[in-house]
Parts: C-alpha cells; structure tokens; sequence
C-alpha cells in the first residue's frame, strides 16, 4: 500500500464504493417500498398466518421467478425484488474490492477475493439445496 | 390480526430496534428475531430471513460513513471474509436440520453474552507494531489516522482470528444475526487491531456474511416478502436515524435500557428453548 503509487488510493476507491452502496440501499429500499404498498393495499386485511411454517410459493425462491413476477406486477415479487437488490449490494462491493486489488496488481488478494466472490455467488444463484 | 396491522407494529419495533442499536453500538440484528418470534408469534425461520435482510440493509446503508474515517483494513476484511462465509454458508446449511428449541437456547447463550459484553467497561490496549509472520506475509499490517497523525499497526494471531470468524459465520446463518461483537471481539482484542478499526471493518464484514446466508435462505423459502419489508425498512430508517442524533444522545443511559430488553430477550429465549414451546 505504502510502498508503492497506485493510480487510485484505497481510500479514494473505499469513498467510491461506500456513496454507490448508500445508493444501492436506497435504489432497494424505493422498490420495496413501493412493492410493500401495493402488497397492503391488496393483501393487507388477510389475516396473518406466519406461526406456521409453509415456505415461499416457488417463484418468489428464485431470482428469474422473482424477475418474471415482479415485471408482471406482483405485489410480494417487487418487495422481494427490492429485497434481492438488497442481498445483492455487499456482492457488488466485494466485485469493487476485486477490480481495486487487480488494479494494484495484488494477486494474492485478487485470488482471496475471488474466493469469496464465488461463494456469495453460489449461495445467491443457487443456494444449497 | 390482520397483515396490515402487523407490518405497521413490526415496522415500529423494528424502527426502535434500529434507533437502538445505532445509538449504542451494539446493533439492532440482535434483537428483531426475539421481537418476531417472542412478541409477534413469527415462525423462526422467516424471522431469521428477515432479520439477515435488515443486517445488510444497515451494513450496506452504512458504509459510506464509514468510509469517509479512514478506517477499514479492506485486507484484514477480505481475508476473514473467506472464513465468514464459508462459515455461513454451512450455518445455512445445517439450519434445516437444526431443531427450533436448540436454536431458541443457542440465541439465548447469545443474547446473555451481547448482554454482559456491553456492560463490561472496554479496555484499551496498546497499537502493536512488532512484525508477524502471518501479517507481514499477508501484508496485513497498515495505518489508521489518529489527531497526532497516521499511526501504523501491526495484526497478529491471524489463524485465531480466522477461527473465530468461521464461528462468527456459522451464528450469523443459524441466528440471522450480524455477529458484531464476535466479529470485533476477534479483531480487537484476538488480532490487536486497534478498535476504530475492528469496528469500521466489521461493519464491512457484517453485510458480506450475511448476503451469503440470505441468498442461501431466499431459494429456501425463508425469506417472506410481507414479513421482512416493514423488518428491513424499519430497522434502516431507525439505524440511519440513530447515526444522525449519536452525539446529542446518551449513550450510558440508553446502554442500559438496550442491555436490560436484551436480557428479558435471553430470559425468554432459553425458557422457550428448554421448554420446546418456540
């Protein structure tokens, strides 16, 4: 770090990385604001069920489900949109902290962060059955 | 009830959870899976769903300002991240097979240590700048600002810490919690990391552990959008709240009130735990 002049500073990337999350988080937030409004406008008087474990109804347990549904209009698929935007921001900021590393040519920590990039990958695109 | 009314009561103890939480330091994770399952009757695992996604959401809202110090170790982070998620990714795993009384009893354990943790007075060591093996190979030691200027620090115990983290994970998916006190407990006093910086770099390593688990949790199901969305914007909303009114706050007096719900919290947890009624 301090031996060397990278063309970006860790700092001045770290300063990036943390205003595009804050953005993220609010991009998230919008959507499932939105989504939750429309969710208690049509489902709201339901009377609630959530001592009993039933699991979410399928297309709300995978990102292209999610996608699809949300697209259509579906109430609980735009918070659930809004929540996977959520789920996804800490991943984009390891993918960051990827291309600042590659940039100072740090190969032990482009391969550190490679490994976790992968797992969050795995865990979010396909889960552990 | 209707689902209405509870979104508008989870939103508001959420809220408080959050504003909590910021204003003590020790996080509002911690207390919105006993608030669900305890006081509104939520089945754990869509509490724990909705608690992970609320973690993020103040880990990632966060960061910014944390930044903006110039504290984070991005290496010391990155790497324990390896041990974070590995860690979290079989904690989600096993949490299928997991009973809920021995979950309830091991969030109990948890609780009544978050709860003496932060009654115990901080003690403050010393910045190490004697080199070590592992964080000289790993280049983990670096500088944080201090008013008399940069101050360079040097990491030791690096396989302790990355023990510890493994167990951070593994708590973070069973318990959809943060696991901050874990986290800065092996940072601060394990690896001698100095404590601006343990706490700033927890916050970096929180959202990260928990994206694993909850992208693990939403293919399972776990994650309901009525639930989690008044959890998530409510705790965001009191935990950005709380990071603009810190200095004018309390913090001792606010300390105890968090620290007392967090022991009726553990009370109630391991009686439900012991007596198979969560």
């Amino acid at each position: 770090m301090s031996d060397r002049a990278p063309l970006v500073s860790d700092h001045t990337v770290e300063q990036l990385i943390g205003r595009l999350l804050q953005i993220g988080v609010l991009i998230a937030a919008a959507i499932t604001v939105v989504g939750g409004t429309l969710l208690l406008v049509q489902h709201g008087r339901a009377p609630v069920d959530y001592d009993v474990f039933r699991g979410e109804p399928s297309y709300l347990r995978s990102l292209s489900g999610v996608f699809g549904a949300a697209w259509r209009g579906d109430s609980r698929a735009i918070v659930q949109l809004g929540l996977v935007f959520l789920i996804a921001t800490p991943i984009v900021r390891v993918a960051f902290t990827l291309i600042a590393f590659a940039l100072q040519r740090d190969r032990v920590y482009v391969g550190v962060t490679l490994i976790v990039l992968a797992l969050l990958l795995f865990g979010l695109l396909f889960g552990i059955a | 009830m209707t689902v209405l009314t509870l979104a508008l009561l989870v939103a508001g103890g959420s809220f408080g959870a959050g504003l909590l939480g910021a204003l003590t330091g020790l996080g509002g994770g911690i207390v919105v899976v006993p608030m669900l399952t305890l006081l509104f009757h939520v089945d754990l695992r869509y509490a724990v769903g909705a608690s992970l996604v609320s973690v993020i959401a103040t880990s990632s809202g966060a960061a910014a300002a944390f930044v903006r110090e110039g504290f984070t170790n991005v290496r010391v982070g990155i790497l324990l991240e390896v041990a974070t998620t590995v860690g979290a990714l079989i904690g989600a795993a096993i949490a299928g097979f997991t009973p809920t009384s021995a979950l309830a009893v091991l969030f109990g354990v948890v609780l009544f240590y978050t709860a003496v943790r932060s009654l115990r007075p901080r003690v403050e060591h010393t910045v190490l700048t004697t080199p070590d093996e592992w964080s000289s190979r790993l280049r983990l030691d670096s500088d944080y600002p201090t008013p008399s200027g940069r101050q360079p620090y040097s990491v030791r115990r690096v396989p302790a810490g990355f023990g510890i983290m493994f167990g951070a994970g593994v708590l973070s998916a069973l318990l959809g919690i943060g696991s901050g006190i874990l986290k800065v407990l092996a940072m601060d006093q394990v690896m001698g990391l100095p404590f601006k910086v343990s706490t700033t770099t927890s916050n970096f390593m929180i959202g990260v552990t928990a994206a694993a688990s909850a992208g693990v949790y939403l293919h399972r199901g776990y994650i309901d959008p009525a639930i989690a969305f008044p959890v998530m914007l409510g705790v965001l909303a009191g935990a950005l709240l709380g990071a603009r009114i810190l200095t004018r706050a309390n913090p001792q007096w606010l300390r105890k009130v968090f620290t007392g719900i967090v022991v009726v919290m553990a009370i109630e947890m391991l009686y439900k735990g012991f007596t198979g009624s969560l």
